[in-house]
């Protein structure tokens, strides 16, 4: 089962209590924050606390990122030479402009790994694209490292570089749709943006759609109470799920014939159609179970 | 790790715990520990307060700390930070998870 | 007056006892009514006065109700006076005292009040009761346990001092005002009611005398003997809020959503079902989603019982629930329905949870959702005594909705800070695990085995079942092993489940 990314759940680097309750809330990923919840006199502290939740607390199955300080801060290498040894799922990148930031951040990441004595390529890489510059190299950063498992949009840097303002979405549109595409070439998971007004669930729920739509994996999200609505809008149709089994059905028979013709009511069935349907069917398995997670 | 001005680190939040830590005169550690759970877990919480201090090689140093029901890890993070504040040093070292 | 032989009516000896007029039937008269209410009338000039009518005397047991929560100024003001007239060894009966009642102490110190009947005990009182304050150990009851109490006699209340927010000269009383606007409100006198009824005698302390009739009334005037007005009964705020707050807590809220979950996989969710919501976040937020799948599934309730919240006044008046049974209000608007939705009746505590009560409404409830301190692995429920030991809380109705819902569901988070909330043992047993039935927490649902159909249901839902035990590991594991409390032999509380035996006791803390 190819890893779920409906919802990665933000918690502020430096927040003992968010930080122990992380996993409770359902997301597919926990993203501990080190860059813009923190401020600047608290960096030291956030770094030593992620850290060591990193290091002794148990988090179950979920996937765990942590968003570094960008590295031309400073801060960014501090943060790495931390991190990387508390052996997170990921490392998320904040502000890639292009190729190279990526690139620059894995060459120190992989000098850590051998410092570290960690298996070189251990440590995933996510990079966020904030800027108007970002999103026209979004190809470019998602073909610039292995290491990468998606890209994802950063809204509220970017429309501040448009010179805009969020509103109903078009003003990210363009954006999204780069950033899907170069994600979709390379071969990795396209990431939403969060929706910040908490308290809209009727605007968020729209925003999900819309990205659900184009085609996102799924979405970052600032507080628990997102994840079930989000996730609700990841859940498959009865009538698309029905689709899905037959195809997966037609899949198996085909297989156990030994032959490599998928079809099915008499239809030829293509090989991104069975990916299609498994993606669905795992969506629908996700929603359906709230599995205790052995932590 | 020598301890040369006030170093603070924490919050009064609920799980969190405030530590300050001030140069000292004389050797050894001076603890003043206040806890929300001190019955419960007032040994555990010295314990890993000074077991931290010990494993940054801080011998002296008048220790000042508030807890609101911190985890140890927590705590140790806490401890950590205000020390190297405290000594105005960032040479930090980190250990490789096992 | 026409002249009849009484002795030409045969049996007459056995119609009627006593021959002759009772006494005291009063002359015909001539003044307007509003006129008569000044002079002929229950209300006395000052509490003084009342208490010594009352024939109040040492050893006597006095009682209280708990509507008036942290704002309550009676308690104190009624103990002040009676100790001021030298009265002693008084058994203080309250329905609940909470940190407030906290000049108690010196009243217990000099002799006033020897011992105390309550549900809870919270503040400074509580902590010097935890440290040895009083001789005789406080007696706790639940709501049901001390209605059962006062019903069979068992606690006897010589006088009862019940404040009530609007009073006439008879002692129509109510727990809110229909003179007045912005009088003092506490909604539903329902403990009260019990108290006035059964007492030997009973003072209404009012702020409001208002014009007769006080109807519809709380308590009647049937069951008053005096009535006293002073300046403030109360404080507003510390009475009531305006609304009972929703929780924003993501954790409480996640837990509501699995209770609610848990309800409607139940089978216990159908058209016609009765509910009762306790007054922790968690439970009050379990009403709100259970709101939506109440719409979604278009069925509804047909009581909702309890502590009344403006959420379940809401779901009352959007047609969601027939009929509301109401024992004590919790915010102005559950008061305010109380007041001007019909089909939102006052209860007192033997019709709300009596243990002797055959129709008693907790015996009705389909299920109820409750809050705890501490769960243990037997299922046992503390909801009083602190993770120190000492105490800070009250039983409530918890053990009489418990026992009296066909499921109990008791939602409590895993861990409060470094507290753990499921634990090999509680420190005192308020509600046993015999009548508690699911325990829903942030990290996981669990089913006490003497249910299994449930756990089944649950686990088909697709919820987060687990046991108990791995529950309390999974504390264990995230706080640590707390180190157990320590305390002395002498015993300072005595716990009684609501069939009068005595479920647990409560020793004084060891702070050596």
């Amino acid at each position: 089962m190819k890893r779920l990314r409906r919802s990665m759940l933000f918690v502020p680097g430096n927040n003992p209590g968010m930080i122990r309750d992380a996993h409770i809330y359902g997301s597919d990923s926990i993203m501990f924050d080190l860059e813009d919840s923190v401020s600047i006199n608290e960096k030291d502290a956030a770094r030593f606390l992620v850290y060591n939740a990193l290091s002794s607390l148990r988090y179950g199955n979920k996937e765990l990122v942590v968003r570094i300080n960008d590295l031309s801060s400073g801060l960014g290498i501090q943060d790495l030479e931390a991190i990387v040894r508390a052996k997170p799922d990921v490392i998320r990148l904040p502000k890639t402009e292009c190729a190279q930031d990526v690139i620059d951040c894995e060459r120190e990441i992989e000098r850590i790994e051998r410092e570290a004595g960690i298996p070189v390529g251990t440590t995933g890489m996510m990079a966020a694209i904030e800027s108007g510059r970002g999103v026209l190299n979004a190809m470019e950063i998602a073909f610039a490292s292995k290491r990468l498992i998606g890209i994802a949009l950063g809204a509220e840097d970017y429309v501040t570089d448009l010179k805009t303002v969020r509103s109903d979405g078009t003003e990210l549109f363009f954006a999204r749709c780069m950033i899907l595409n170069a994600a979709r070439a390379a071969g990795i998971d396209a990431l939403d943006t969060v929706y910040s007004d908490v308290n809209n669930e009727e605007g968020f729920i729209k925003e999900a759609r819309l990205i659900r739509q184009l085609g996102f994996d799924g979405k970052s999200v600032i507080n628990p109470r997102q994840i079930p609505p989000l996730h609700q809008v990841f859940m498959p149709s009865e009538k698309d799920l029905i689709k899905a089994r037959a195809v997966i059905e037609a899949a198996e028979e085909a297989e156990r014939r030994g032959s490599g013709v998928i079809s099915l009511n008499g239809k030829m069935i293509d090989k991104p159609i069975v990916t299609r349907a498994r993606y669905l069917l795992d969506l629908a398995e996700a929603a359906s179970v709230t599995p205790v997670e052995e932590v | 790790m020598q301890i040369v001005t006030k170093g603070v680190a924490g919050t009064m939040e609920s799980s969190d715990i405030i530590v300050r830590i001030e140069p000292a005169e004389q050797k050894g550690i001076e603890l003043t520990l206040t806890s929300a759970v001190m019955q419960q877990f007032g040994k555990q919480i010295e314990k890993v307060i000074r077991e931290t201090l010990a494993e940054l090689g801080v011998e002296s140093a008048i220790v000042n700390a508030v807890d609101k029901g911190a985890l140890d890890c927590t705590v140790a993070a806490r401890v950590k930070a205000a020390a190297y504040r405290a000594a105005q040093c960032e040479d930090y070292t980190w250990r490789t998870k096992q | 007056m026409k002249n009849i032989d009484l002795k030409k009516i045969p049996h007459i000896s056995e119609i009627t006892a006593q021959h002759g007029s009772f006494t005291g039937t009063p002359v015909k008269p001539k003044e307007t009514f509003l006129e008569r209410m000044g002079s002929k009338n229950k209300v006395v000039p000052s509490l003084e006065e009342a208490i010594r009518l009352s024939g109040l005397r040492d050893g006597m047991t006095i009682s209280f109700h708990h509507h008036f929560r942290n704002g309550d100024y009676v308690v104190n003001m009624v103990v002040e006076q009676i100790a001021k007239m030298g009265i002693k060894n008084l058994t203080l009966a309250a329905s609940s005292l909470t940190d407030i009642h906290a000049p108690l102490i010196e009243h217990i110190k000099n002799g006033v009040i020897t011992h105390i009947e309550t549900s809870g005990l919270r503040g400074k009182l509580a902590e010097e009761v935890s440290r040895g304050l009083m001789d005789f150990p406080i007696v706790f009851r639940s709501h049901g346990g001390r209605a059962a109490a006062i019903e069979s006699g068992e606690l006897h209340i010589d006088v009862a001092f019940l404040g009530a927010p609007s009073c006439d000269p008879y002692g129509n009383a109510n727990g809110y005002n229909r003179d007045e606007e912005n009088a003092t409100c506490c909604g539903s006198l329902g403990y009260a009611k019990l108290d006035a009824l059964h007492a030997d005698k009973c003072v209404i302390i009012t702020d409001h005398i208002v014009r007769f009739p006080n109807t519809p009334y709380g308590i009647p005037e049937s069951n008053v003997d005096y009535v006293v007005k002073v300046d403030s009964i109360g404080d507003p705020k510390g009475i009531m809020s305006g609304a009972t707050r929703f929780t924003k807590n993501p954790k409480e809220l996640l837990i509501a959503k699995t209770a609610a979950d848990v309800i409607e996989a139940s089978g216990y969710f159908y058209d016609g079902f009765s509910m009762q919501m306790g007054s922790g976040g968690a439970s009050l937020a379990t009403a709100r989603y259970l709101r939506e799948k109440m719409i979604e599934k278009n069925i509804h309730a047909r009581f909702a019982l309890g502590g009344i919240t403006g959420q379940i006044v809401e779901m009352h008046e959007e047609g969601l629930v027939d009929k509301i049974l109401d024992v004590q209000s919790f915010d102005l608007i559950a008061a305010n329905s109380l007041k001007n939705n019909r089909f939102h009746q006052q209860i007192d505590a033997s019709v709300y949870a009596s243990y002797l009560n055959r129709g008693a409404a907790v015996n009705e409830l389909d299920f109820v959702v409750l809050s705890a301190l501490e769960i243990d692995t037997d299922f046992n429920v503390n909801v009083m005594t602190g993770s120190d030991g000492v105490i800070r809380g009250a039983i409530g109705g918890h053990p009489d909705t418990a026992a009296g819902a066909s499921l109990s569901i008791v939602v409590a988070p895993l861990t409060r800070g470094r507290i753990p909330t499921i634990v090999d043992k509680v420190n005192t047993i308020v509600t046993p695990g015999s009548v508690v039935d699911v325990v829903v927490t942030d990290q996981g649902v669990a089913v006490n085995p003497a249910r299994p159909e449930i756990k089944e249901l649950l686990e088909a839902a697709g919820l987060p079942v687990t046991t108990i035990e791995a529950l309390r590991d999974r504390c264990t594991r995230i706080v640590g092993k707390p180190e157990p409390i320590k305390y002395k032999d002498r015993i300072v509380g005595v716990v009684m489940y609501r069939d009068n035996t005595v479920i647990d006791v409560i020793h004084e803390i060891d702070e050596e």
